[in-house]
């Protein structure tokens, strides 16, 4: 397929953020990938979550990400999860260069063109006044 | 296909900084999950599974909801041992425990509210082992749920913030898993397919299979059905269907005046990474000695041969769960059948067929005899080893089998849970 990947349109399932995930949805909104860095151990945690997953402290902070990586894995989805879904999408989980892993989907590249190891940056695309998604697009 | 380039140099990468970065240094004994606790002799010495059921099984059963259906399934398992309600003091039946005890007015009786798997039969054993009760009915079943054909099954998809938006759903969480070791180790979409046409030529000969003589398939029909999620066809995934089934575990003093053959538990563990299908399904997630989520399983088994004292080679059947052709491949290597990487190799050649070295999944699994829901399903690969052991299976019996591996879960899921049924006791 040569036609290029799109973002889903609004009427997909959204995230309903938790209080310690809304600062993350709230960089999406001014196009900051954000993630928490322990105050006391200095690793990073990712998913949001509520404690430091290397030392378990809750002293977090957050910080904004270049937004760069590559391609860890993927899938290229033909049958949607529901009908909101446009097919295909691809799944990503990308290795931030800060050293984080993050689930996404994949856009403005062709199905033919995703592998391990693919160089990609964040892009973030609005679905509702709330919510804002990352997504990943070739780097170059 | 992976790039031919990407195979001949794969290259180390980064691991995620997402828990304690102290992987265990070259050669170091792994120590803090294998040390088991010694005691005095085995601890399901005295347990044994004496009863096993399965209702109707179908893509949908007309009639019936997931209460009517379990009771179905518990009343011929009740048929199947000669016990009675009076006879049970112990249910495992998820949200059914609290109907069943009371519709069976068999209280007071000891219960457990998890939806049952492989962690219940071990929990129940361990109730029995430890005085708490002496007779368990473990079940559960699933009718009506899925009724929105337009999407996947409702327990394929949990709403999660971090992985709603995305269209995530068992088989690309699974995919993104099987992906990562096709980069690594070279493993090709045929060998997932010889897999898949291997389980679903045993469903296709079984009587009882919700798919019963569908085939039989080969590899190529596998690889010629239409794309779900790269590298996953249709045929390499699990069905949807409705069900439901039971088992009964006693002890083994009472296993003695019960008609059916007594099945030992000769081990059984439990492996976790965390919630499933939430978080990204990265093979690489780790815990503090460095083990995998990709290997997930590995320490279960490790923990399940030496309570048994048995290794995979005095495996003689595995029903090993199936929710995606490639999760056979990396539970062999994950339990130590075979070597990190060599998994789509190894289940070549007809190993893992009837007559073969390692038979697998022999009812058909969740690909071609049933998976009706959450739970159902990984009940039934039990149910299955205890008929091996038995020596009553219809067709793929394996002659002589004294040794049943049983798994649940998968990499996709982020848990593994694995047991070893015996026919001698431990």
């Amino acid at each position: 397929m040569s036609e290029l990947l799109q973002p889903q349109s609004p009427g997909i399932p959204l995230p309903v953020p938790t209080l310690y995930s809304q600062p993350y949805w709230d960089g999406c909104k001014v196009g900051e990938l954000r993630y928490q860095r322990c105050q006391d151990c200095g690793a990073i945690t990712m998913d949001p979550a509520p404690a430091c997953s290397a030392c378990f402290s809750t002293n977090l902070d957050w910080e904004v990400s270049t937004g760069q990586g590559e391609v860890y894995s993927w899938t290229t989805v033909w049958r949607p999860q529901t009908p909101a879904f446009t097919v295909p999408y691809v799944a990503v989980i990308v290795t931030l260069d800060e050293g984080f892993w993050l689930l996404a989907n994949l856009i403005n590249c062709t199905v033919d063109a995703v592998h391990v190891g693919m160089r990609v940056k964040t892009t973030f695309v609005e679905l509702s006044d709330e919510i804002t998604l990352p997504y990943f697009e070739p780097a170059d | 296909m992976v790039p031919v380039a990407d195979l001949a140099a794969p290259t180390a990468r980064p691991l995620p900084v997402t828990g304690p970065a102290n992987p265990p240094e070259d050669g170091k004994p792994i120590t803090r999950r294998l040390d088991i606790e010694a005691v005095a002799k085995h601890p399901f010495h005295d347990v044994a599974i004496v009863g096993i059921a399965n209702s109707e099984q179908a893509r949908v059963l007309e009639g019936h909801d997931s209460t009517t259906i379990t009771f179905q399934a518990v009343h011929r398992v009740l048929a199947d041992t000669g016990l009675g309600p009076s006879d049970i003091d112990g249910v495992a039946a998820g949200p059914f425990s609290g109907p069943l005890t009371y519709y069976m007015r068999n209280g007071p009786s000891w219960r457990h509210y998890m939806a049952p798997s492989i962690p219940t039969i071990l929990d129940a054993a361990s109730a029995i082992a430890t005085g708490q009760c002496h007779t368990v009915l473990v079940a559960h079943g699933s009718a009506g749920v899925y009724t929105e054909r337009a999407s996947t099954a409702p327990w394929t998809r949990p709403a999660h913030e971090f992985v709603v938006a995305y269209g995530m759903f068992t088989a690309a969480e699974f995919a993104l898993i099987a992906q990562r070791h096709m980069h690594m180790h070279g493993t090709t979409p045929e060998q997932l397919a010889t897999v898949a046409a291997t389980i679903r030529n045993n469903g296709h000969a079984h009587p009882d299979a919700v798919y019963h003589g569908r085939g039989p398939f080969t590899p190529d029909d596998i690889l010629a059905s239409r794309m779900v999620a790269d590298p996953f066809h249709l045929l390499d995934c699990a069905m949807t269907s409705e069900g439901a089934c039971a088992l009964i575990l006693t002890t083994r003093e009472r296993a003695q005046d019960l008609p059916t053959k007594p099945v030992y538990i000769l081990g059984g563990a439990c492996d976790s990474f965390g919630p499933s299908y939430q978080h990204p399904p990265a093979w690489d997630l780790a815990g503090p000695d460095g083990q995998n989520n990709g290997y997930t399983g590995r320490w279960a088994a490790r923990k399940s041969f030496a309570m048994a004292e048995l290794g995979p080679t005095d495996v003689d059947v595995c029903e090993f769960y199936d929710p995606f052709s490639f999760e056979i491949i990396r539970q062999f290597e994950a339990y130590g059948f075979c070597e990190e990487g060599e998994g789509g190799d190894f289940i070549m050649d007809g190993r893992i067929g009837p007559g073969g070295q390692f038979p697998i999944t022999t009812d058909g699994g969740t690909m071609s005899f049933s998976h009706g829901g959450a739970a159902v399903q990984q009940l039934q690969r039990v149910i299955r080893g205890v008929e091996q052991l038995r020596g009553t299976c219809v067709t793929s019996q394996v002659p002589d089998a004294q040794v049943a591996m049983c798994s649940n879960g998968g990499a996709g899921a982020l848990f593994t849970d694995v047991m070893l049924l015996g026919t001698d006791t431990p």
